[in-house]
């Protein structure tokens, strides 16, 4: 895997609002058929990073490889006309309209009518979204029904089904299984399975501890801006990621509360000491 | 921990309909028309001369003014917005449209001064329109307030462009146009297109057949038109999705700005033809023409079935929406009942569209 040329690469990625630095020269790379973990406690610098992945903000240091090439996105449509698609956590989904209307939104299908008027391809449009729902293996029994009709994991799935229509090179996925219920939120880790399968690589944000060790490859934690590590998931646990992203003071006091609270002192400010228990 | 690999069929399916709410859904969904059906049934019964070819030609003409405000105002809700300056900009519009044919003199052929009326009063909508369009899309201040101030702005300025006084047309032609009739028939067989035949002797008035007078003809071209643009076409489609979630749009490439722009001049132009139209019935123009029309034209959009939220409503809809009301006014008349007693009609009407709009909401 680490032959082959990076899909991402992210080198020193700097953006600071004001005097918060959110996030503090982070790199990391994505490999073809990659499942990355993005986790971190609220806070962390996950949203702003990927923001600037997508596009919509611009960093404010660093660089982000896309291919090998050096790339700058302005507005997120520029990003995802280069393949980098994200589905987040409102899912830019029009209710009203049906899974086809938004499969193909801001890129309806047209034809010509009489020859001269440009009308919408409503049966190529069907035709298209109910082949790439199949292909992803995505029941929806009635294409034009309007998408409020469905269920959280199917509004869900017609997000995914978009991105990768529009043949996502990179996918990225801010929370996905939030407000799902559990057989939808196995439904969606299926699906990122199929794209993993598929070579396209995902870089997906959860807090859901068990949803990232069960389909993703690698884990990056941030803490407070920075990287404060990074796992192959087959060679860590949960409780190691877990003090990655509280920090490594904090997981020691926990620590020794748990196995030996007789042994802690409280300092208050004025600087007497109490002893616990 | 991973996951084992199991076909998992709740999370695939939505629920599905249960059969028994079929004949409510329906009704439901029909209750318009239905409702439409019934009215037209109880006047016939109840009021003599209700029901028949004159009645309903009258009906379309004197309806059309009001559909055709809310044909625009049918893509403005849509969208998400609302535009309560349409029935200031009719007037505006009626008003340029007389000034400037009855400035035309009389050696200048009819069908130059209605091109140049038309002109006139589609060139001068633009103005508001465009206005409001920018206010709102780039400026982000809500529709209903920035129409609000246009609704005054455009009665002020036509009452300033009129003199504070109606415009009368002086060229006898423009009136006969805009009350003529497509088809004229003689009781001896002869027949003429857009004006009464030529050597009357011998027949009464009442002896002429008259078909499709011009403000229904224009009335349904613009239907037409109207429901192809929003069926058909890429722009109708991203006003349902506009209306749907803006959000949403702008995250998919949909220009919102630019459409927002597109939208509220279209109503604004929608209202200057029913400005026109006026004119060209009545050979005059005033700058109040249109005001008493405007709540009835929103009132036919919601009937129809559109949400003010947005994102839903149908051409059809509304075009149903204008009959219920405009059935009602006539039908009242035949019954002789006191005219006033429409608004309570109509207001009642649109009340109960919104309940039975909320209801089949709960049903789904």
């Amino acid at each position: 895997m680490a032959d082959v040329q990076p899909i991402l690469q992210v080198k020193d990625l700097y953006k600071r609002f004001g005097g918060l630095i959110a996030v503090d020269h982070v790199s990391l790379e994505i490999h073809p058929g990659e499942v990355i973990g993005l986790l971190g406690d609220n806070g962390a610098g996950k949203s702003t990073l990927i923001k600037m992945i997508s596009g919509a903000y611009k960093p404010d240091g660093g660089q982000i490889l896309l291919d090998g090439e050096a790339v700058s996105f302005s507005t997120p449509l520029e990003a995802r006309r280069r393949g980098i698609e994200t589905i987040y956590q409102d899912l830019a989904l029009c209710e009203n309209l049906d899974a086809s209307a938004n499969i193909f939104l801001g890129r309806e299908r047209m034809r010509h009518q009489l020859g001269i008027f440009r009308v919408l391809n409503r049966s190529y449009m069907l035709r298209e979204s109910r082949q790439v729902l199949d292909q992803l293996d995505i029941r929806i029994p009635e294409l034009r029904n309007p998408i409020r009709q469905l269920s959280g994991g199917q509004r869900q799935a017609v997000s995914i089904a978009r991105a990768v229509y529009w043949k996502a090179h990179l996918m990225i996925m801010d929370e996905p299984t939030a407000a799902l219920g559990v057989p939808e939120q196995l439904k969606v880790l299926e699906l990122i399975r199929t794209l993993r399968n598929q070579g396209v690589p995902v870089l997906l944000i959860s807090h859901n501890m068990q949803d990232v060790f069960a389909v993703a490859d690698r884990v990056i934690v941030m803490r407070r801006g920075s990287k404060a590590g990074e796992r192959r998931i087959s060679e860590t646990n949960e409780n190691e990621v877990v003090g990655l992203m509280v920090g490594a003071e904090y997981t020691r006091v926990v620590k020794q509360l748990h196995d030996a609270p007789e042994e802690m002192h409280i300092t208050t400010h004025d600087e007497s000491e109490k002893e616990i228990g | 921990m991973k996951v084992p690999d199991v076909a998992i069929p709740d999370a695939n399916q939505s629920q599905p309909r249960k059969t028994a709410l079929r004949p409510l859904d329906i009704v439901s969904r029909g209750w318009s028309w239905l409702f439409l059906l019934l009215l037209i049934i109880f006047f016939s019964i109840t009021g003599q001369g209700f029901l028949n070819i004159y009645n309903f030609q009258t009906i379309g003409a004197d309806m059309a003014l009001v559909l055709i405000m809310a044909l625009g105002q049918t893509f403005v809700i849509i969208s998400g917005g609302i535009d309560l300056s349409t029935g200031f900009v009719m007037g505006m519009a009626s008003v340029t449209a007389a000034l400037v044919m009855s400035h035309m003199g009389g050696s200048v052929p009819l069908f130059v001064v209605v091109l140049a009326g038309v002109a006139a009063a589609l060139g001068i909508g633009l103005i508001p329109g465009l206005v409001n369009g920018v206010i709102i899309a780039r400026l982000r201040v809500p529709p209903f307030i920035v129409t609000l101030g246009m609704y005054g702005i455009a009665r002020g300025a036509g009452f300033i462009l009129s003199g504070g006084q109606p415009v009368s047309i002086q060229t006898n032609g423009i009136g006969q146009i805009g009350n003529a009739y497509l088809l004229y028939l003689l009781p001896d067989g002869r027949f003429s297109f857009f004006h009464l035949p030529s050597n009357l002797q011998g027949i009464r008035p009442s002896q002429i057949v008259q078909l499709l007078p011009f403000p229904l003809i224009l009335l349904v071209v613009v239907t037409l038109i109207c429901a192809w643009l929003l069926w058909q076409t890429r722009f109708g489609r991203h006003t349902y999705a506009v209306g749907g979630s803006e959000e949403a749009s702008r995250r998919a490439g949909i220009p919102v700005v630019r459409h927002t722009i597109l939208i509220y001049v279209f109503s604004a132009l929608m209202a200057s033809l029913a400005g026109v139209l006026y004119t060209m019935r009545f050979s005059n123009g005033a700058a109040d023409v249109g005001d008493p029309l405007l709540l009835t034209s929103i009132a036919a959009v919601i009937i129809g079935g559109a949400s003010l939220l947005g994102g839903e409503g149908t051409i059809l809809g509304t075009v149903i929406g204008a009959l219920i009301i405009a059935i009602i006014q006539n039908g009242l008349i035949f019954l002789g009942i006191n005219p006033f007693w429409q608004f309570i009609a109509v207001g009642a009407v649109i009340i109960l569209a919104v309940l039975v709009d909320q209801a089949k909401k709960k049903l789904v």
